[in-house]
């Protein structure tokens, strides 16, 4: 789950992590407010920041600094409300709806620091590098060596000299070192507290009068582990995603739409990733990645129809199931019962192979309705793709 | 001859109480059955032990379950909040071989599992994974058995359904399978597609390999390196998500292009220079391994 940066920063200020003096708006009277309070204690200038998911917001326009309350105002009222194209955002953009408005920094160094899990060697890795405030997968590809690494025994935790070590490999100044092992001690603790997935500050800045700060931070938290923090389910900004995933993530379903015409549902990630690649080997486009899951009842199977129905590109649908836990026959029964409920008209092409699949057939070719069945995917893919195409 | 699982195997069942535990349980059970051996000897729910089950023995811990029935292997269906506790329990008895159906385990719970789990003597398979077959003899999981036929071609993959995919396509060609290792879709998995291809290059029963992959880490391009380096047995691969969009968790927690590294395309091409027939299309992965064995 991601969030936005003013939330992000709210987590850090807990774990005592310095960030900038800021506060959320949502509209141009709370951001002309903030922004003349931060003016009145002295700052010289104020930072107008769009709140999206996306990254790439200062180049999309999205990040002004503002030298008076006249300048702040009018930046304001330009961000909020645009829609923001970043290189994250695709063409469309994603409209700005909140803003940060914080207190300027006078920067000396733009640095980063993050914290991962490293696939690899199953463990939590905390970077660090010299190279902040750019791509970070680009100096990652470029130059890894600029990126220094400390992986962390998860019996004992990221210890202090670890953090020592990276705070000297960033080049701070003697002064600075114990300060910054404190802000990257707090950080870790900030990551593993809160199940994150991803954390990341940049730029790290170094202000020019020796202090250290977190000028952005990202967060991505563990889906899995939602559970166990009913506080953090609560920062999810549904206007970020997809109006469609999240209708489907209320069922509990995995989908993400695509570009294309072709629908799937599918059971088993795997299976639906392949499902999507056959659809484009026979020509044509998947219209989304759906995984109905191993446990998949009736009401569930209905959900999901109606959500690939919702899409308006939709020409056809491929409903492509192996049974493993889910039984072949309690998905024949749910999808008929849904094509029948929601009066389906599109072409429904199936391919249904696994446990009960007799059964399933059955009920399938019982039904009266005009479906037709593929013997293999490949098949099945061929049936789809003439019939979005408009083939009989 | 096959790998980690046969008529040897004497499984417990963690979380035989609920409603997944039960059904599959069954499904171990029957499936072995049919070859003369019941492999299912117990299972445990903390509470209910002292109990019987469908006829099997319930236990409070692994434990007592391991001292009262000599098990040697045991299939977790315990939920995400606790699946990891059930995973260290398992290999805290001692257990040889855990298999970890569970899927959503937090991630930084998996973090500390297997730093526990890897100085152990207990192999983990999964989680998130459908488990291990080997036709003929015996299953730890929840694939279908009736697809599957006894023979000689080892397969490893991520993906449940896709194992079964490519173990249709095999069985529906009259070829049969040695064992079918299902490794799972988590970011943090016990057994890699490495273990799982060193155990298939070393068993004399295990002729040919299929290696099914997805996108997401690096584990099968270091794969396709140790096939270079050791593997004289054809494989046939295979990668699902070459038309998945960079950034989006694709279904499996694992199943994620980040950072430009991750990519189909990467892990195809990785697998194409190790000597590996990497097929495009999932329908081709039986064809192909007809075709490698002179079968086609």
């Amino acid at each position: 789950m991601k969030i936005h940066e003013y939330q992000a920063k709210e987590i850090l200020r807990k774990y005592g992590v310095a960030v900038p003096a800021g506060e959320m708006a949502t509209t141009l009277e709370e951001a002309d407010h903030a922004a003349k309070e931060l003016f009145s204690a002295g700052n010289a200038v104020v930072v107008i920041k769009a709140q999206i998911h996306a990254g790439g917001r200062g180049k999309g326009g999205g990040v002004k600094l503002a030298k008076s309350i006249e300048q702040a105002d009018e930046y304001s009222k330009a961000i909020l409300g645009m829609q923001l194209v970043t290189h994250q955002t695709g063409p469309q953009g994603q409209k700005v709806q909140r803003l940060l408005i914080e207190s300027g920094s006078a920067i000396a160094r733009e640095l980063y620091l993050g914290i991962v899990l490293d696939r690899a060697s199953s463990q939590v890795v905390f970077m660090a590098s010299q190279a902040g405030g750019m791509e970070i997968e680009e100096v990652a590809h470029k130059t890894p060596e600029a990126i220094y690494k400390e992986y962390i025994d998860p019996a004992i935790g990221f210890q202090p000299y670890q953090a020592r070590r990276l705070a000297f490999k960033l080049g701070l100044e003697p002064a600075q070192i114990g300060e910054a092992v404190r802000f990257m001690m707090g950080l870790y603790r900030a990551f593993i507290e809160t199940d994150s997935s991803l954390m990341e500050i940049n730029p790290f800045i170094t202000t020019k009068d020796g202090k250290l700060a977190a000028l952005d931070c990202k967060i991505n938290f563990d889906d899995n582990a939602l559970f166990r923090h009913k506080d953090l389910k609560e920062l999810r900004d549904l206007s970020e995603e997809d109006p469609l995933e999240v209708e489907a993530s209320k069922f509990a379903l995995n989908y993400i739409k695509l570009d294309g015409n072709i629908a799937c549902m599918v059971n088993g990630a795997g299976l639906a990733m392949a499902t999507m690649d056959i659809i484009q080997y026979a020509g044509g486009s998947p219209a989304n990645f759906l995984d109905v899951g191993g446990g998949a009842n009736q009401e569930q199977i209905e959900n999901a129809f109606g959500i690939l129905l919702s899409d308006k590109n939709v020409k056809a649908i491929f409903i492509n199931i192996f049974g493993g836990i889910l039984r072949v026959d309690v998905l024949a029964t749910a999808v008929v019962a849904a094509a029948k409920k929601l009066n389906v008209k599109l072409p429904i092409v199936l391919r249904l192979e696994g446990t009960n699949v007799e059964e399933g057939r059955k009920i399938i070719e019982e039904s009266g309705l005009k479906f037709q069945v593929g013997t293999t995917m490949k098949d099945a893919a061929d049936l789809v793709v003439a019939a979005a195409k408009g083939v009989k | 001859m096959s790998v980690l699982v046969d008529k040897n195997t004497r499984l417990i069942v963690q979380g035989i109480t609920g409603r997944e535990g039960t059904f599959h349980a069954k499904g171990c059970s029957e499936y072995s059955k049919q070859f003369g051996v019941d492999i299912v000897v117990g299972g445990v729910t903390p509470g209910k032990g002292g109990t019987t089950h469908e006829g099997w023995p319930v236990f409070n811990t692994v434990e007592e379950a391991v001292k009262a029935t000599g098990a040697n292997a045991t299939m977790i269906f315990v939920p995400p909040p606790a699946a990891a506790d059930g995973i260290l329990e398992a290999t805290d008895a001692g257990l040889p071989l855990v298999v970890c159906i569970t899927e959503g385990i937090p991630v930084l719970d998996m973090v500390k599992v297997w730093e526990v789990v890897k100085h152990s003597k207990s192999r983990l398979i999964g989680p998130n994974c459908p488990g291990v077959i080997s036709p003929g003899k015996a299953k730890i999981g929840i694939m279908p058995g009736r697809i599957h036929k006894e023979g000689t071609v080892g397969i490893v993959s991520r993906s449940g359904t896709l194992t079964y995919e490519a173990v249709y396509q095999l069985t529906t060609r009259g070829i049969g399978q040695s064992t079918a290792i299902g490794i799972g879709g988590d970011p943090i998995i016990g057994t890699t597609h490495i273990d799982a291809l060193k155990l298939l290059n070393d068993d004399p029963g295990t002729e040919a390999i299929i290696m099914i992959g997805e996108i997401g880490g690096t584990n099968e391009e270091k794969a396709a390196e140790f096939i270079k380096a050791n593997v004289k047995k054809p494989v046939v691969g295979f990668i699902a998500g070459q038309t998945a969009p960079p950034g989006r968790r694709m279904g499996h927690a694992g199943a994620i292009i980040s950072g430009g590294e991750g990519t189909a395309e990467s892990k195809m091409k990785a697998m194409a220079d190790a000597g590996i027939h990497v097929v495009k299309s999932p329908a081709e992965i039986g064809g192909m391994m007809a075709k490698v064995l002179g079968k086609a």
